[in-house]
């Protein structure tokens, strides 16, 4: 991590992820867009539920960090938000706690449009339990709770949220860092609920239980996979099954 | 032919399952749980248990999902842990209250906050009062008896009640230990076939969950309640029916050494196999202590507690949970269980344990010397944490 960006970690503090895991990606490109944005991050609060993406901010984030419980993420950042409306208010988990078991939260949240900026760190699985099937995980893909392959489509979380009537909705991969950064500084200033839907890759349960290789081998995967959405225009519904459509799906009116 | 095979806890449980030959498992992953149900749903995808097994999005879910099954008639296993037990707190009650045999296995953990994925009995004080049998294991090969035991002890027409089984988290879920697995059709004669006398039937349709005035609350909860304190003759002929079976017997108190001794420590769970290591070395030494081991919790065994432990001087509880600002919740529920006999040992209770705190053998032995110490010194106090660091 460059020096310039070490100032916004908890002093002490160190990094828990694994080896080639979006999520420290993902850490760094929000503190990237807090520093571009020139936001006083003492003027901040990051609000995390339970797994591995929720301790991107907690403890590491040398602001108000609210660890919280697996799935409440969103109801404990509004209760936050609109007692303090002043508080830039960031919930920061993953696709398992914000669409799963905190789904609910979720579209309600949406529905509102509470001011809020939600980056919703997807790998596709419950990393942090053992890479177990989650509502986000491809169908046919196998988890330990899937052997037999995913019977189920997955949730499309940026229409998801859209249609629950998010201001900012986007989808991007960590594997995309400079769009990423861009989307993030957007989704931070943007009144009204905004939500990133953010691939952020999993070697060590995904990529391992998939054979995905090395970690680098298993970011090269999903950067292969992701495309913008105005290149995906032009291509047939089968070739579309194999990619990840990222890009802005409502862009708050800018 | 009966195998002995090295199980984690964990598989031995799932095996049980399989051997139950369940119809429906809705789970969802929580550490130290998720090994069972991932067990299950590999024993499902390998062909080798003929049910459905749903991954569903919450334990709320979970559990929920596990109760229209079991209305419906299905045999239905689930599994949990700690804040997942928590999130199904509510469900939890509407499973006993409409009778249903739900078998849970519980991998006891420690409550947020702080956050802890490690051990404790917190979650297992939290559902005390929910209306389910609970009952607690010690080791692998209790742990898979006891879950076949339970779908027995749950479906039986006099009983229907939902049950669970306690394992501790890591200590016992994560240890791989020889467990001897009976044969599929001598398990199949002990547990025959499912069926609930009153399940959700289109041709003879039945009201589940319904509203109660005040004329009738109270006649229902305690029609509840008769039927969880009567299950304990029901527990009893079917862990009677288990050892003739299969060889390995099971009581709602069991005890170590406690034949001739005058000072009795009192444990649930795993943590009793440590104690007993601890019990047998100060026997050793000359004294005259012995364990007493909760293994049926609920319904509470009055009658077989009362007789074990009413003669010794002395008894020491340990709780691993903490009532925040009132009494550890074992030993007040065994205070209360002794009170009306004219002879009665002292109890000292003692907290320890919590969130994944070790107790070795050592640790016991220093609690029943500090128990005996309070005793004598007729300090017993409300109670003592065990093994806390004060600075
Ligand atoms: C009520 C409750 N249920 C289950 C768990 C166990 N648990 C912890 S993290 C997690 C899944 C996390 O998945 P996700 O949110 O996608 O985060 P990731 O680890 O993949 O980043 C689960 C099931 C819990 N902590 N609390
Ligand atoms: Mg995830």
């Amino acid at each position: 991590m460059s020096i310039d960006l070490k100032q916004y970690l908890r002093p002490g503090v160190t990094l828990p992820f694994c080896a080639g895991c979006g999520d420290r990606i993902l850490l760094r490109l929000i503190l990237r867009a807090i520093d571009e944005l020139k936001i006083n991050i003492d003027d901040m609060l990051f609000v995390s539920g339970i797994g591995c993406a929720a301790w991107i901010p907690s403890p590491n984030f040398n602001a108000d960090t609210l660890h919280t419980l697996h799935g409440r993420a969103i109801a404990f950042a509004t209760g936050a938000k609109v007692f303090n409306p002043k508080l830039k208010t960031v919930v920061i988990s993953g696709d398992g706690d914000l669409a799963d078991i905190g789904g609910n939260h979720l579209i309600h949240a949406a529905r509102r449009n509470i001011d809020l900026t939600v980056l919703c760190a997807n790998n596709m699985n419950y990393g942090m339990t053992g890479g177990q099937v989650c509502s986000t995980t491809p169908k046919g893909v196998r988890t330990p709770t899937t052997p037999g392959g995913n019977p189920y489509h997955p949730f499309d979380l940026c229409k998801l949220v859209n249609a629950a009537g998010a201001t900012y909705v986007a989808r991007y991969s960590v594997t995309q860092p400079s769009v990423l950064v861009e989307s993030i500084k957007k989704a931070l200033q943007i009144e009204g609920f905004s939500f990133i839907d953010i691939i952020s890759p999993c070697p060590t349960q995904y990529g391992r239980q998939h054979r995905l290789g090395t970690p680098r081998e298993t970011l090269k995967f999903f950067e292969n996979r992701c495309i913008m959405k105005e290149d995906a225009k032009g291509l047939s519904e089968e070739e579309l099954e194999e990619k990840i459509v990222t890009g802005e799906f409502s862009d708050g009116g800018n | 032919m009966e195998r002995r095979v090295a199980f984690e806890s964990s598989f031995a449980i799932a095996e049980a399952v399989k051997m139950a030959d369940i119809d429906v498992c809705a789970a969802y992953p929580i550490t130290p749980q998720t090994h069972i149900v991932e067990r299950v749903a590999q024993l499902v995808a390998n062909g080798e248990l003929d049910a459905n097994y749903i991954p569903v999005e919450s334990e709320h879910s979970a559990l929920s999902a596990c109760l229209g099954s079991s209305a419906a008639g299905g045999r239905t296993f689930t599994a949990t842990a700690g804040q997942g037990l928590e999130l199904m707190h509510e469900v939890v009650y509407v499973a006993s209250g409409m009778r249903l045999p739900i078998v849970m296995s519980v991998c006891n953990r420690a409550l947020s906050v702080p956050l802890s994925i490690w051990g404790d009995h917190s979650d297992v004080m939290s559902v005390r009062d929910t209306g389910w049998i609970q009952i607690f294991a010690e080791n692998a090969q209790q742990a898979f008896d006891l879950t076949l035991c339970a779908f027995h002890i749950a479906e039986d027409p006099a009983v229907l009640l939902p049950t669970m089984i306690h394992i501790d988290g890591f200590h016992l879920s994560h240890v791989i230990e020889p467990v001897l697995l009976p044969e599929q059709e001598k398990v199949t004669r002990f547990l025959p076939k499912y069926h609930h006398p009153f399940a959700l039937d289109v041709n003879n349709p039945a009201a589940m969950g319904d509203f109660a005035l005040p004329d009738l609350y109270t006649e229902a909860k305690v029609a509840h309640d008769m039927a969880l304190r009567n299950s304990i003759k029901v527990i009893l002929q079917v862990w009677q029916k288990f050892g003739e079976e299969f060889g390995r017997e099971y009581s709602p108190v069991e005890t170590y050494g406690a034949e001739d001794a005058d000072i009795l420590l009192l444990t649930m769970g795993s943590f009793s196999e440590v104690a007993m290591e601890a019990i047998d070395r100060l026997k050793r030494a000359g004294e005259k202590v012995g364990l007493v081991r909760l293994r049926l919790w609920r319904p509470f065994p009055f009658e077989q507690f009362r007789q074990t432990v009413g003669r010794a001087k002395l008894l020491i509880v340990l709780d691993r949970a903490l009532s925040v600002g009132g009494p550890g919740p074992v030993c007040s529920e065994v205070q209360a269980a002794l009170y009306h006999l004219k002879e009665r040992p002292q109890v000292i209770g003692f907290i320890g344990g919590l969130g994944g705190r070790d107790i070795s053998v050592e640790g016991f032995q220093n609690m029943i010397h500090r128990g005996m110490d309070k005793a004598s010194q007729g300090k017993p106090g409300e109670i003592e944490v065990f093994d806390v660091r004060e600075k």
